[in-house]
């Protein structure tokens, strides 16, 4: 059943509708007011004022390759997040370990892993699907370019911005 | 397999379900059929049973005999069953009448967690960059029956890795279960027996024979039936993950036999090919010459754009003026000027078509380059061609090569003026660059740039097996179909096209042929139209042919289309008790 | 100097430093003026990245709307897509000549054309304002901007009506259509809508500023929908037409209608002041020994150095009066929400055009009774 809704009835002077309009009118100018002096909060003032020493240590910014203690880019390829990524961003060329290296042992390595920053949403899935813990998102934020192959993190790149992570399982031992 | 009018049928519980199977089968695949999948490593269909994984442990028993050697009826008429005490595995019993299978029951599902744990003790945790992961059966089961922890202290065996086992398989030794299927490949099926087990306990090792490689031509699929990531193929060894790939489903043109295929492909580029069973083709394996034969679709040769010689160059065209070009070339030139030189690679609908070519020109010079190699007695077969039947059948092979000659010789007399090669290099049946120079027409459909195309007034490309559609009937007349799994490189274009492009340019558009044609719009047409006209073919579409495949030809290649003989499975031969 | 040759150098003169010196400037920061005061209502801040206090993002959206591609889309008629904004900005920069916008400097009248039919001539021009919409919105071959059209010609007609019915009464009182002569009158009796000076004791006087402040509201009102200014801004209804009338246009052809509805602005508010709040005249309350207390008249009738303190403090004030008036635009605009077209014609039809009608009768008997 149709509900009705009764209109409210307006007397003389809210038919006139010149005491709602001033009304209205002195509201805006006290907002005006208060921002003249000075009462309002505003906006924090990007590139001069930063958030960066509260940022949380969940912050989900650019994803980036971590290096172990050992020196070790943790990433072997295993594509799992080139899967998950959810908008596609992150493009993996795997390539073998020859014998003799130094970390011949883990036989896989990306020979090349870009993230398009573009596309890359900041979800944080490929962080957590990582088997071997060589994916994080750090805190970087201000991802620009002037093009959008700049915008393309190569491995290097993010070898940079992911840096040595302490404490991680190290599962790739002579003993294990 | 002597043809009883009736196999002899019995009842089996499984899972508290009677069913009926016939004698003899295998206990693992009456379940299997039953419903009831039963883990395994060791086992394989086509292979004898060891029964050394214990994987497949389900708890069994026979019907309750009375004292009067009768079973005992329950109370629903069927017979009562005497469970045993203790789980027997199922890949080593055939089923027999009474018995009563519980492949879901607490003991069972104990048996199977502690199989897994056992054999998780030494297996690496290198998932990660294992090129099995995906398709691993441990990491299958271990999902289902596994630990979330391990309670393995003590360090793991360390065994070798990265063994190069032959030229086409490498080995991880850490990874392998010790299920033994690839040993009993070699011996059963590939007859190598260059694999085996060395040293005991968990230091049991797999390898090959001191002084022997694997490298038999049927040695990759040793690494098909690898439950595991041991044996791993080096041309796909960290190349792809299985997960990216979208699966077609083909068959191999590197001769034949025609095995059926999955071909595994992602964004365009083929990373491998696998055997996809086919009980009337080849079984589920394939030979390695056949699998890795797709490089050639990813060469720089490849053809990439129309070519026509214009001030004695060939530049770059247009399809249009390129198939212009062609006809206008090739017209003035009567019936016997002209020779086309087809291919035993080419579908039965291009094959068709060139016909139509043929007929448009009036041509009667055309013939198939055969195209021959050693046959083994396993699936490999003499006939590299894989379409000669069809070729056959379309009446464009005379089989004896006696045309060919005749082109040859008819090239360097000056009487044709005008050469078609239809996927086909002249050079192979001795039509040299010389006599090449002689033609003042030289029409090329090919897939690669070769010595051949170079003299080309006009040049088609056109697109390999993996990159179209199209039917073949292989050597044992069974008609079978490819599937699109990658598009064409470049501009190159499907041969069908182009030659019913060349066709209709040819004869023009209200011609008697295009008439009697129809329009050709999808190469659907183009099988409807050969179907009304070969007998062969009737009653089928393209779309109607099964992934296994129709027999059209009897097994001599002759119409007619009783089926062949199922191919034959290798008895097992019995291990030692 | 020959006096013709003198008269068209001051012109030419004024013509220039009004349009190019004033107007045009004013034009673009009432647009800053717009977002910073739209910013401060809304509790942000508005544009302050151009400069000190974003005072120089009108330039740089000026660079902006200039170098962007100019774009005309294939199928609109072109010849009237390119003269719809030209027809949108012309008429709201001609309307000025007829405004005096200070008294004298070196003797010069500061008005550009001092026209005896001055407020028939900005009504006739102003109403080929909707020429330019109205073309904008046909030659655009688009159904918003065609809306935007149909709906701006209706709209303009409609409060063009209780525009001109508005202004009767100043007339009725002043005899004289001549805009100095509105100004000068006012100079000796007070603003129309506060005759404070002189007899500013008449009780009269006093009750004929009763009609003139309702005059004064009408026409207020009336300029906000000529200058389709929010809550009149239904043929740009940007909820409904996406852009209105210039949805097609992009690059300076928008910056000018875009501007030109400023400029609109401004001429509009110069109309007011001029008719309604004195014009240029600001007295300073004096005393001396003479005369009492007094309002002394500044303007640029001094000789010397006075003379031209008191012209360019009378062209200040003026533009000081407009530009307060441009805030009050401003103001309503971040305050109040749009009509819906019903209620803008009923308000148009019904309401303002009784209102100007009777209000004049009203003046005219309260002048009719005014003893002389």
């Amino acid at each position: 059943m149709a509900i009705t809704v009764s209109r409210p009835k307006l007397n003389w002077s809210e038919r006139l509708y010149l005491p709602a309009i001033l009304g209205g009118m002195a509201i805006t100018f006290g907002h005006l007011k208060n921002m003249l002096l000075g009462r309002t909060k505003v906006t924090m003032q990007y590139p001069e004022q930063k958030w960066d020493s509260q940022m949380p240590d969940h912050y989900r910014g650019a994803p980036a390759l971590v290096k172990d203690e050992g020196g070790r880019v943790r990433c072997v390829a295993c594509q799992l997040c080139e899967f998950i990524c959810p908008p596609r961003a992150i493009r993996i060329v795997p390539g073998e370990i020859p014998l003799g290296e130094r970390f011949a042992k883990v036989e896989k390595y990306p020979e090349k892993f870009d993230i398009d920053m573009i596309r890359c949403i900041y979800c944080g899935m490929c962080e957590e699907v990582c088997p071997e813990q060589a994916i994080f998102l750090r805190k970087d934020y201000a991802i620009t370019g002037y093009t959008r192959a700049e915008m393309v993190h190569d491995k290097e790149k993010l070898i940079e911005i992911g840096g040595v992570m302490h404490g991680l399982v190290l599962k790739w031992n002579e003993k294990k | 397999m002597p043809n009883d009018s009736q196999p002899q049928l019995v009842n089996v519980q499984i899972d508290d379900v009677w069913h009926q199977f016939p004698k003899g089968t295998r206990l693992i695949e009456a379940c299997e059929q039953a419903g009831s999948y039963v883990p395994r490593y060791c086992y394989h269909k086509k292979l004898s049973s060891p029964g050394n994984c214990r994987m497949c442990l389900i708890e069994m028993g026979m019907p309750k005999m009375g004292p009067d050697r009768k079973p005992i009826l329950g109370p629903d008429g069927k017979p009562e069953i005497n469970w045993m005490p203790r789980p027997q595995i199922s890949c080593a019993t055939d089923v027999s009448e009474g018995l009563g299978v519980r492949t879901i029951s607490p003991l069972v599902e104990e048996c199977r967690r502690g199989v897994m744990e056992f054999l998780l003790i030494n297996h690496p945790l290198d998932c990660p960059i294992c090129d099995q992961a995906g398709e691993c059966r441990l990491q299958e089961f271990s999902v289902e029956y596994g630990r979330q922890d391990s309670r393995f202290l003590e360090h793991k065996v360390k065994k070798p890795k990265n063994v190069v086992l032959g030229p086409r398989v490498t080995l991880d030794d850490e990874r392998c279960i010790l299920c033994s299927r690839c040993i009993r490949f070699c011996k059963e099926i590939a007859h190598d027996d260059v694999l085996g087990f060395v040293d005991r306990g968990s230091h049991t090792t797999l390898t090959a024979h001191p002084g022997k490689r694997l490298e038999n031509n049927y040695s990759l699929n040793t690494v098909d039936i690898c439950p595991v990531g041991a044996l791993t193929s080096s041309d796909f060894r960290f190349k792809m993950r299985v997960w990216f790939l979208k699966e077609t489903n083909s068959f191999c043109t590197s001769c034949a036999t025609g095995c059926n295929t999955i071909i595994g492909t992602r964004e365009d580029v083929i990373y491998r090919q696998t055997p996809r069973e086919n009980d009337a083709v080849n079984s589920t394996w394939m030979c390695d010459y056949g699998r890795l034969n797709f490089a050639y679709l990813e060469r720089d040769r490849r053809l990439l754009e129309p070519m026509v010689r214009t001030e004695n160059k060939l530049q770059p065209a247009t399809w249009p003026h390129a198939i212009a070009s062609a006809a206008t070339q090739l017209k003035p030139y009567v019936g016997w000027q002209t020779a086309i030189l087809a291919s035993g690679r080419m579908t039965n609908e291009e094959l068709w078509l060139a016909g139509r070519l043929a007929e448009s020109l009036g041509v009667t010079l055309i013939d198939i380059v055969p195209r021959t190699g050693e046959a083994d007695d396993i699936l490999l077969s003499a006939d590299r061609n894989p379409n000669t039947n069809g070729a056959r059948l379309l009446r464009l092979a005379s089989g004896s090569g006696t045309v060919l000659q005749q082109i040859k010789e008819a090239v360097w007399s000056g009487q044709i003026q005008a050469l078609i090669t239809l996927g086909e290099n002249p050079l192979r049946c001795g039509i040299t660059p010389e006599y090449l120079a002689r033609l003042p027409v030289y029409v090329v459909l090919d897939l690669l740039a070769n010595d051949a195309t170079a003299q080309a007034s006009v040049v088609l490309p056109s697109l390999g097996f993996a990159e179209k559609r199209g039917s073949m009937i292989n050597g044992k007349g069974r008609l079978q179909r490819l599937n699109r799994a990658v598009r064409g490189p470049g501009e190159a274009r499907d041969d069908w096209e182009i030659l019913r492009d060349l066709v209709q340019a040819i004869s023009g558009g209200n011609s008697e042929s295009h008439a009697r044609s129809g329009r050709l719009d999808t190469i659907e047409d183009v099988f409807r139209q050969m179907s009304e006209a070969v007998p062969e073919f009737a009653g089928l579409t393209l779309s109607r042919i099964s992934d296994l495949g129709v027999q059209v030809l009897n097994g001599d290649g002759k119409p007619g289309n009783s089926a062949p003989e199922k191919m034959r499975e290798r008895e097992p031969e019995k291990q030692p008790q | 100097m020959n006096p013709t040759l003198f008269l068209i150098f001051t012109s030419l003169l004024k013509i220039v430093g009004i349009v190019f010196v004033v107007i045009l400037p004013m034009v673009s920061y009432s647009v800053y003026a717009e977002r910073r005061v739209s910013a401060l209502i809304q509790d942000r801040l508005g544009p302050n990245r151009v400069g000190p206090a974003g005072l120089f993002q009108p330039i740089a959206d000026a660079m902006k709307f200039i170098l962007k591609e100019d774009f005309t889309p294939a199928n609109v008629n072109k010849f009237y897509y390119w003269l719809a904004p030209c027809l949108a900005m012309v008429p709201a920069l001609m309307t000025i000549a007829v405004v005096p916008f200070g008294s004298t400097l070196f003797g010069v009248p500061m008005v550009i054309a001092d026209i005896n039919v001055g407020v028939l001539y900005v009504f006739a021009i102003a109403s080929l304002g909707v020429y330019g919409i109205v073309i904008a919105g046909w030659s655009s071959n688009s159904k918003y901007p065609f809306l935007g059209g149909v709906r701006s010609s209706s709209q303009m007609i409609s409060y063009e009506l209780s525009l001109g019915l508005a202004v009767i009464p100043i007339f009725l009182l002043v005899g004289q259509l001549r805009l100095t002569d509105i100004v000068r009158y006012q100079i000796e009796n007070g603003w129309m809508i506060a005759p404070f000076v002189g007899h500013w004791t008449d009780g009269w006087k006093w009750l004929l500023a009763i009609p003139m402040s309702i005059s004064f509201v009408v026409f207020t009102i009336a300029i906000f929908a000529e200058t389709n200014r929010l809550p009149f801004d239904l043929p740009e209804a940007e909820t409904e037409l996406v852009g209105g009338y210039h949805t097609e246009y992009g690059s300076m052809k928008f910056a000018l209608f875009f501007l030109g509805e400023y400029a609109a602005m401004i001429t509009g508010s110069a109309i007011i002041v001029t008719l309604f709040l004195g014009g240029w005249h600001l007295p300073v309350p004096w005393w001396n020994h003479a005369h009492g207390f007094h309002w002394l008249l500044i303007d640029g009738s001094l000789g010397g150095w006075r003379g031209v303190i008191g012209g360019l403090f009378n062209i200040f004030v003026f533009f000081g009066k407009v530009s307060v008036l441009l805030l009050f635009f401003i103001w309503v605009r971040w305050t109040l929400p749009r009509f819906r077209y019903d209620q803008l014609m009923r308000l148009g039809w019904v309401f303002f055009f009784e209102i100007a009608l009777v209000n004049i009768f009203l003046a005219a008997i309260i002048i009719a009774c005014l003893p002389q």
